[in-house]
């Protein structure tokens, strides 16, 4: 298992590496440069506040020096947040993204799980049905409508909720709602489909037979092999509902990660570029690994290559 | 099973009142902010605003963008300030003497105080601009401060900092020297690049200058108190501040939204008091009595490269300059208070020494004729032998912008007979590429002052200028504008006369298409009052603001 680990660990640098040079290169290639005020610049001052950053050498020298101070940690200084280190940037955004997601998974897990094991359970009938159209409306219709809907009926109609900001947890119940509804959606068809095949199978049959009651082959049986498959969905949305969302960020002014990496494009601030690339790819990379142990653990007939060397 | 179904129906007609409901938003309600009058207005005086953007920047020497601007005016102080007619006012600055050539500008300071208690000094002047112009800082607005004497031989880094003609001839008298006596320096020293840094204070937090609210200081009517970054901040008054006892206002809190829609929902939830709209919003609520628009001085024109075998004819130029319904544009695809324009100078931004706007002089120029610009058109492809033409228009990703290219390409192909348009559609910033390479044919443009003097606007087009981007030169053009940079500086009326006469040949000659003035509009409860917008440099003062 440990050798397991470190071969897996120096996978996952690997990876990390490539991803991070590709980036580089392809950044390189975005046309313009990074300069805010690039309009009313002449080339000629542009080309003394490009020096100052060294973007006027070579790119391949650019990307040596970026690499050095990536190995010492250092992502850098943002350009649109003038001298704001890239680590700073990132660190300031990410609580409140990372808790918005974290919530809207759990939440939304739950709920999905709930409703995917009832429409298993009462299949073809009615519950069945309107579960079922819940999920095609959860899956089908755009977050920021319904983060639009949420906030104009509760918050500005009903005054139920703060219509935005960041407040404490009363102000994180819409944009987590919001959020969820994917979740929800994802998971709960995801659980029907499982849940029927699973309930289908033998050894419930041989549960049954040996008198457990209906509940406890469901959630003891039932359910833990059905969750194979919402393990490997969990772990990316995980990421990507973790490291925020520009929308729903925007509808709820939730001051989160979610709206950098888009801006920082937009404004060719290369090291947010590259810091919230690599962040967000280091964070993947890191949950695929968390994900591949869980197999093992939910399904003993799952495990690790190479772990019984 | 029948009645397995009929529960199914029941759902899909649930889900589509749902979904119908979004599109029921705009139609079913026009009632905009009654719940606003029957809560009093709270006499406390806190304003509630919101804010686009993080501040980008504290450091007064690397600002960029508006917000940044904005907080700075109110947190700092230059020499000058704008006041409420946007004239320059003392502000740092107690008064000043200009020597009889123009050239030199010996201010004596007040006592003032940074909010650390230290004074106010004329060092803090010179430290702060040597370092804006130090090319090892890299600030994009260095070019700014180009009039003082040395400035730009310091900034390219052909002479020493020391060199740049500002000097503290005591603590309290601060000495300029210009290298030309231009008459617009006072409004130049309210731009937030003209202000001062306490050097002691920006050395000892060294790298942390300017990025949380503890570890800046300030010498504006108000201070920053607060900075929870990407979401929120707070000036509160500044009871250092030498004018305190103008400043009614004791704090303001700055929301983080980027979502128009975001922020009209908490301004009717009365939690913003003041909130920009965009222009879907504008019929919802432009019969509100708290609805206001503002016309600001930036043109938004179409580029023409002369490079251009079509565009190089003149009466080409100007059928496309005459070629499109300019009023039609700004009130159905803009609608907040943009103004057709038929000028290069907007209007309503300068006055001359006979007090006159820049635009009673002119008048307008290349307005909308449908005929006429049919007639040009004729004219050049006779001129040309050509029957059917085709241009490209380069055009960037904005919502607005989008809007407007089409609306060109329609009534440009309408009115000009075998016309065609392609639309190329870059990001902002390949744009800009393209066009300082001048890889376009036609281009989609804007122009905002630096400066209070037409000159920001006139100059942009001399032979070879940076900005002019087009291939057009015209001797007595750049004629006009080199005397009026040198020579009529002694003679304001004649400088005047000769940025008037540069703009007719300039649009006589369809150097450029104007499109429109731009406009914004925006909703502010009643019981504000007193905050000052500026057509140019920093967008807001609150130092006179207060609520009723």
């Amino acid at each position: 298992m440990a050798r397991y680990t470190l071969q897996r660990l120096i996978y996952m640098i690997i990876t990390l590496f490539i991803i991070a040079t590709a980036t580089f290169f392809l950044m390189k290639l975005l046309p313009g440069s990074p300069l805010q005020n690039q309009e009313k610049l002449s080339p000629e001052q542009q080309k003394i506040i490009l020096e100052k950053y060294g973007l006027n050498d070579p790119v391949p020298v650019q990307y040596v020096r970026y690499l050095g101070n990536l190995v010492k940690g250092d992502l850098g200084v943002s350009f649109q947040y003038d001298n704001r280190p890239v680590t700073q940037l990132i660190g300031d955004r990410i609580g409140p993204s990372a808790q918005l997601g974290f919530q809207a998974l759990v939440f939304g897990t739950i709920v999905g799980i709930l409703l995917g094991v009832i429409a298993a359970v009462r299949h073809n009938t009615a519950v069945d049905y309107g579960a079922t159209v819940l999920a095609v409306l959860g899956i089908s219709i755009p977050s920021f409508v319904f983060g639009g809907l949420l906030q104009y009926y509760i918050g500005v109609k009903l005054k139920l909720l703060p219509v935005a900001f960041w407040d404490g947890f009363e102000y994180t119940i819409m944009p987590t709602l919001a959020l969820s509804v994917f979740v929800i959606a994802s998971i709960a068809r995801f659980m029907r489909t499982e849940m029927l095949e699973v309930l289908g199978s033998d050894y419930i049959l041989t549960a049954r037979a040996k008198g457990i009651s209906g509940f406890g082959v469901i959630f003891k049986h039932g359910l833990r092999n059905a969750m194979i498959p919402i393990i490997t969905i969990l772990g990316p949305m995980a990421v990507n509902l973790m490291t925020g969302t520009l929308v729903i960020e925007q509808i709820f002014a939730v001051p989160g990660l979610g709206e950098q990496f888009v801006r920082s494009i937009n404004l060719n601030d290369y090291p947010v570029i590259m810091g919230t690339t690599i962040f967000y790819s280091a964070l993947f990379i890191f949950v695929i690994f968390i994900v591949d142990v869980l197999y093992g653990l939910i399904d003993p007939r799952i495990r690790l290559a190479g772990g019984k060397k | 099973m029948k009645k397995k179904l009929s529960i199914f129906f029941a759902l899909l007609l649930v889900a589509s009142m749902v979904l119908a409901a979004c599109g029921g938003n705009n139609a079913e309600e026009p009632k905009p902010s009654d719940e606003g009058k029957q809560e009093t207005p709270a006499k406390e005086q806190v304003l509630n605003l919101l804010e686009s953007s993080e501040i980008p920047s504290l450091d007064t020497t690397l600002a960029t963008d508006s917000v940044s601007f904005r907080v700075m005016n109110n947190v700092f102080e230059g020499l000058y300030r704008l006041d409420q007619n946007n004239e320059p006012t003392p502000g740092m600055a107690e008064s000043y003497e200009v020597s009889e050539d123009g050239k030199v500008y010996t201010f004596k300071l007040r006592d003032a105080k940074w909010s650390n208690g230290e004074p106010v000094t004329a060092n803090d002047f010179v430290f702060a601009w040597r370092k804006a112009l130090d090319p090892n800082t890299g600030a994009e607005y260095a070019y700014i401060m180009y009039d003082i004497k040395n400035a730009e031989e310091v900034n390219t880094g052909k002479v020493p900092v020391d060199q740049l003609g500002v000097k503290a001839i005591d603590e309290k008298t601060l000495q300029v020297e210009l290298k030309n006596p231009i008459p617009y320096f006072l409004s130049l020293l309210a731009f937030p690049t003209f202000y001062p840094q306490n050097e002691k204070y920006v050395k000892e937090q060294g790298d942390k200058y300017g990025l949380e609210a503890n570890t800046t200081i300030y010498n504006g009517p108000f201070v920053l108190s607060e900075w929870k970054h990407e979401q929120s901040f707070q000036l509160k008054k500044n009871e250092q501040y030498w004018d305190a006892q103008t400043v009614k206002l004791e704090t303001i809190n700055f929301n983080i939204v980027k979502d128009v829609a975001t922020g009209v929902n908490l301004y009717e939830t009365n939690k913003a008091d003041r909130v920009g709209l965009s222009a879907e919003f504008v019929d919802k609520y432009s019969s509100d009595k708290n609805f206001k628009t503002k016309t600001e001085p930036v043109l938004f024109y179409i580029r023409m490269n002369q490079k251009n075998e079509v565009l190089k004819n003149v009466n080409a130029r100007k059928a496309i300059a005459m070629g499109f319904d300019k009023e039609a544009m700004v009130a159905t695809i803009l609608n907040n208070g943009s103004k057709a324009a038929n000028y290069l100078v907007p209007e309503g931004f300068v006055k001359g020494p006979n007090g006159k706007d820049f635009r009673e002089e002119n008048g307008d120029l290349l307005t909308f004729n449908a005929e006429e610009a049919k007639k040009y058109w004729e004219q050049a492809k006779k001129e040309l032998g050509k029957d059917k033409v085709t241009l490209e228009l380069l055009n960037y990703d904005s919502e607005s912008a989008k809007k407007i290219g089409e609306f060109l390409k329609e009534q440009l192909e309408t009115n000009l007979p075998g016309l065609t348009i392609n639309i190329k559609q870059q990001p902002f910033k390949q744009k800009l590429d393209l066009e300082s390479k001048m890889q376009y044919e036609l281009s989609f443009t804007g122009w905002g002052p630096d400066y209070k003097d037409a000159m920001t606007f006139i100059d942009l087009f001399v032979t070879n200028g940076a900005h002019n981007q087009t291939g057009w030169s015209n001797a007595e053009y750049d004629k006009l504008v080199k005397d009026a940079k040198t020579t009529l500086l002694s003679d304001l009326q004649a400088r005047w006369d000769a940025m008037v006469k540069a703009e007719k040949i300039l649009l006589d000659e369809a150097v450029i298409a104007p499109m429109y003035q731009r406009g914004s509009a925006y909703l502010e409860r009643e019981y504000v009052k007193g905050i000052v917008d500026h057509p140019f440099g920093p967008d807001n003062s609150y130092k006179w603001a207060y609520i009723e």
